[in-house]
C-alpha cells in the first residue's frame, strides 16, 4: 500500500518489517519520532533509556541475545554512546544491531552543526544514508541483512531533511527472523586487550569486505545524464537538491552507503566527466576520500560547510539561474520561540535574575530562560554540563562564586547525566546549588516520558525514580521542594541554600503546562483603572501580555491563570 | 506536470501540521508524488514555523526555495510578510488577516508593521487577505482556523468537494468532523 509517511516513521517501519524486537532509545530532535513510531508496533519491544549510551548498551545486550535491535539518537547524543560504539566495532554483533543517528545542519533545535559522517570512518562502521522516506524504509531492512552478513552494527544516518519530511513509501508485511542462540564467545565479547588485539584486524578485514559490496551494491549507483562537461557525487538530501536543480542534466554517482566508500566505482564515474563536484552538507567527507584517491574535485570552494543547501544554491553555485521573489523594504520583527504562557519554568528565571546569580544552564526548553527579557542563563553546553560545570566553578571561584552561581537542569537532563555531576559535588565536596526544574516530562522533544515521571514509552504505569531519595543516596542531605508558581517562597530558599555551607538541591517541581492532565485556573484580566503602565508584568516575558495603549493587557486565549504575573504588580491590576 | 509547491506558514500551536497532513492525504489520493516537510521540536514554541508542500510527476527536493511558492497559506499577517520572497512572480498569498505580536513586539522593543496587506500586494503578489479567525470562531472553535484557510484555497485548485471532504474525514477526528467541514465550508464561500 502507498502511504506518505515522515523518514522517521519510514525508519520505524522498515525496521518492524525486518522482524526488530527490541528498541531503547533516548528522544532528541530529529530523531525522536523514529522510537515514538516503532513503539506502536505491538510486536516490538521499544523503551526510552535514560540516556543514548544505556540505550546502546541496552541493543547490544538485546543482539547478543539473538534478537535484532536498534536504537536510536540526534547527532550529539551519538557523542554519549561513542563510548560503546567504537568497542561494538570490535565485537560486532549475534542478531543484526542498528543505530539510527539524525543530523541537524541548520541547527533547527541543536546546540552544535557536527557531521555524524565522521564517526562511521572513525568507528569503522559501515554508514548507510537515506535520501527520503521510501530509502529510509528500505535501508532499514537493507542494514539488518549488512548487519548479520558482515557481523557488524550498522549506522543509519539521517538529517532533519529526511527525518521531517514526508514523502511516498510503499510497506509491506512483518517477517521475523528465527532467535539466534547466543554462544559464549569470550574471543569476540570480552574485549580485553589479547582479545581486542585479534580482533581489530577483523575489524580492517570487514572494512575492506565492505568496501568490495560498496563497489558492488545498486544503493551507490550512477544515474547517467546528457551533459558531461559536470559530474556530481551526493548523497543525502543534497542528492534530492540536485535531481531538483538539474534533473538528469548532469551524471549523478548517488551514494546511499557513506562509510565505506567505494573507490573504482568513484574512479571510473571521475573518468565519465569533465570535471567531478561533491554536493554535500556541513563537512568535505565524500570530497575528501575523493581527494585520498588522487581525484581533482570541488566541493567545499563552492558549497560553505555551515548550515543547510538547497536547490537554489546548488544551481547557483554550479552557474545555473535563479529566480526569486520580492522582499518588502522594511524590517519584519522576528518570531524567536518563547515559553508558552504558564511555563513553570518562567518565575523561577525571574527570581534568578533578580537575585543577580550567575546560572550554568542546561538541555531542555528551559534554555529559553537565556533570552530577554529573561536573560537569566550565562552557560549551555551539553547535557548535564550545568551540574558538573557548577562543581569547577565554585571549586575554582571560591566563596564568593558560591554564594552567587546555581545550576539549572530539567529532569529528564537530570537523570541523563545530571546525576553523575550531582555525585561529583557530593564526592568532592563542593558548596553547590543546583536546582532541578522538574515539569514531570520530558518537554522540548515533545513530551516524552522518562525514569521520572511513573510511565513508560508505552504509556503504562511503571517504576518512578523518586528525585529526592536519589539526591539523598549519591549524598546530598539538603534538599527542598518549591512550587516556582510561587516566587517569594523560591527566592528565599535559594537565598537559604546559597548561603549554607554544603552542597544542596532545590527541586523546583510543577509539571508543562501543555500536558493535557494539568487543569489551570483559567485566565485572568487586568484592570486598566488601576493599571499605572509600569511595565512590571513585561519583565518575565509571558506571551499572553502586552501594552495596549499604555496600560497592560492580557490575551485570554493564551493566559491560564498561573498568576505570575500578579506577584509583580504593585497596583493589584491583575487578577 | 510542473511540481506546484505550496508554503503553509503561522506561529508554533496554531495547527499548521493538521492543514499539510489534510493535504498531503488529498494529494496522494489523486495519485501525485508528494512530499510535505516539516519543522519539529524548538521552532514549535510560539515560533514562526513553516510546512513546505509540494506535488507533481516526480518530486525530488522536500523544500521549495525563494521565488518557488505558488501560494503561501499564513495563518498569521506578520508571517505572510516573512515568507514574501518565497512566492513566486504573478504566485497568491492567502492570509488570515489576525495578528498576533512576536516577543519583540511585545516587548517592545519592535513594532509590528502596518498596512502589510497593501505593501504585499506592491509586489505584485496576488494577496488574498481575511478574517480567518472570526470564521473559524462562527463555525464552533477559534481552532478551525486551519480548515477555514483550507476551504479558501480550495478555490484555487481544482479538486473537488468530494476530494476535500474525504481527507477531512481522514485527518480529523470524528467527534469534530462536523465542526471542521462547517469551517471549510465557511472559508470555500468567504
Amino acid at each position: 500500500m502507498k502511504t506518505l509517511m515522515l523518514g522517521n516513521e519510514a525508519v520505524a517501519r522498515g525496521l518492524y518489517e525486518a522482524g526488530c524486537c527490541f528498541v531503547s532509545s533516548y528522544p532528541g530532535t530529529p530523531s525522536t519520532e523514529i522510537t515514538e513510531c516503532v513503539a506502536k508496533y505491538e510486536e516490538v519491544y521499544a523503551e526510552w533509556a535514560p540516556n543514548e549510551k544505556v540505550a546502546l548498551e541496552a541493543a547490544l545486550g538485546a543482539s547478543l541475545a539473538g534478537k535484532r535491535s536498534f536504537c536510536a539518537m540526534k547527532h550529539v547524543g551519538l557523542n554519549v554512546a561513542a563510548d560503546p560504539l567504537f568497542t561494538i566495532s570490535y565485537t560486532g554483533v549475534n542478531a543484526g544491531l542498528i543505530i539510527g543517528v539524525a543530523d541537524d545542519a541548520g541547527m533547527h533545535s541543536s546546540q552544535n552543526e557536527q557531521d555524524s559522517r565522521h564517526y562511521a570512518q572513525a568507528a569503522k562502521i559501515p554508514m548507510l544514508e537515506p535520501s527520503d522516506s521510501a530509502e529510509a524504509l528500505r535501508f532499514a531492512k537493507l542494514a539488518y541483512e549488512l548487519s548479520e552478513k558482515f557481523d557488524t552494527a550498522v549506522l543509519i544516518k539521517m538529517c532533519t531533511r529526511v527525518s521531517h519530511s514526508q514523502s511516498v513509501v510503499e510497506t509491506g508485511e512483518r517477517e521475523v527472523p528465527e532467535q539466534k542462540k547466543y554462544e559464549k564467545n569470550p574471543g569476540k565479547y570480552i574485549m580485553m586487550p589479547a582479545n581486542a588485539k585479534k580482533r581489530h584486524p577483523e575489524v580492517e578485514a570487514r572494512t575492506r569486505a565492505l568496501t568490495d559490496w560498496a563497489e558492488q551494491t545498486e544503493i551507490n549507483r550512477i544515474e547517467p545524464g546528457q551533459d558531461t562537461s559536470c559530474g556530481i557525487i551526493t548523497s543525502s538530501t543534497c542528492y534530492q537538491y540536485v535531481k531538483e536543480a538539474f534533473g538528469d542534466t548532469y551524471p549523478v554517482l548517488k551514494l546511499g552507503m557513506i562509510w565505506p566508500m567505494p573507490q573504482q566505482k568513484i574512479k571510473d564515474f571521475a573518468a565519465t566527466v569533465d570535471r567531478l563536484v561533491v554536493v554535500e552538507e556541513l563537512d568535505g567527507f565524500i570530497e575528501t576520500h575523493c581527494r585520498s584517491l588522487g581525484l581533482s574535485v570541488s566541493g567545499k570552494d563552492l558549497f560553505s560547510n555551515i548550515g543547510e543547501l538547497s536547490q537554489n544554491l546548488v544551481k547557483e553555485k554550479l552557474g545555473g539561474k535563479v529566480q526569486t521573489g520580492a522582499c518588502l523594504s522594511e524590517e519584519i520583527p522576528a518570531r524567536p520561540p518563547v515559553m508558552c504562557a504558564g511555563c513553570p519554568h518562567r518565575s523561577i528565571f525571574y527570581v534568578l535574575k533578580k537575585l543577580n546569580l550567575t546560572v550554568l544552564g542546561d538541555i531542555g526548553c528551559y534554555t529559553l530562560g537565556a533570552v530577554p527579557p529573561l536573560g537569566a542563563i550565562d552557560t549551555t553546553v551539553c547535557m548535564g554540563a550545568s551540574v558538573s560545570g557548577l562543581h569547577g566553578f565554585v571549586k575554582a571561584g571560591g566563596e564568593e562564586k558560591e554564594r552567587q552561581t546555581v545550576a539549572v537542569i530539567g529532569d529528564s537532563t537530570f537523570i541523563h547525566s545530571g546525576v553523575t555531576g550531582l555525585i561529583n559535588i557530593a564526592y568532592n565536596e563542593s558548596n553547590s546549588t543546583v536546582i532541578i526544574l522538574d515539569n514531570s516530562i520530558t518537554g522540548m522533544t515533545g513530551h516524552q516520558q522518562n525514569p521520572t515521571t511513573g510511565y513508560n514509552l508505552k504509556g503504562d504505569p511503571c517504576t518512578k525514580i523518586d528525585l529526592e531519595s536519589l539526591c539523598h543516596a549519591v549524598g546530598i542531605k539538603r534538599v527542598s521542594v518549591v512550587d516556582p508558581y510561587d516566587m517569594d517562597t523560591c527566592q528565599k530558599v535559594i537565598r537559604e541554600e546559597l548561603a549554607v555551607k554544603e552542597p544542596s538541591v532545590i527541586i523546583s517541581r510543577r509539571p508543562c503546562a501543555l500536558l493535557k492532565y494539568v487543569k489551570h485556573p483559567g485566565p485572568i484580566s487586568s484592570d486598566p483603572e488601576k493599571c499605572k503602565g509600569c511595565k512590571a508584568c513585561m519583565n518575565i516575558g509571558c506571551p499572553a501580555i502586552s501594552m495596549v495603549d499604555g496600560k497592560a493587557k492580557i490575551d485570554s486565549t493564551l493566559c491560564v491563570g498561573c498568576n505570575v504575573c500578579k506577584q509583580l504588580c504593585k497596583f493589584d491590576a491583575l487578577g | 506536470m510542473e511540481t506546484k509547491n505550496i508554503m503553509i506558514v503561522g506561529v508554533g500551536g496554531q495547527g499548521t501540521l493538521l492543514a499539510s497532513k489534510l493535504l498531503g492525504r488529498l494529494l496522494l489520493g489523486k495519485g501525485y508524488d508528494v512530499k510535505v516537510s516539516e519543522v519539529h521540536g524548538m521552532s514549535q514554541r510560539g515560533g514562526s514555523v513553516v510546512t513546505y508542500v509540494r506535488w507533481g510527476d516526480r518530486v525530488c527536493s522536500p523544500i521549495i526555495d525563494k521565488g518557488q511558492a505558488d501560494c503561501v497559506l499564513s495563518f498569521e499577517l506578520l508571517e505572510a510578510a516573512r515568507y514574501t520572497e518565497y512566492v513566486k512572480p504573478g504566485g497568491r498569498i492567502i492570509v488570515n488577516s489576525q495578528q498576533i505580536n512576536p516577543m519583540p513586539v511585545v516587548a517592545g522593543m519592535a513594532s509590528y508593521p502596518e498596512n502589510l496587506e497593501e505593501k504585499m500586494a506592491d509586489l505584485g503578489i496576488h494577496v488574498d487577505a481575511f478574517d480567518a479567525l472570526t470564521l473559524a470562531e462562527a463555525a464552533g472553535s477559534s481552532k478551525a482556523v486551519n480548515l477555514v484557510l483550507m476551504g479558501r484555497l480550495s478555490k484555487h485548485f481544482e479538486f473537488t468537494t468530494e476530494e476535500w471532504m474525504d481527507a477531512i474525514e481522514h485527518s480529523v477526528p470524528p467527534k469534530f468532523l462536523e465542526l471542521n467541514k462547517k469551517a471549510f465550508a465557511l472559508g470555500q464561500s468567504a
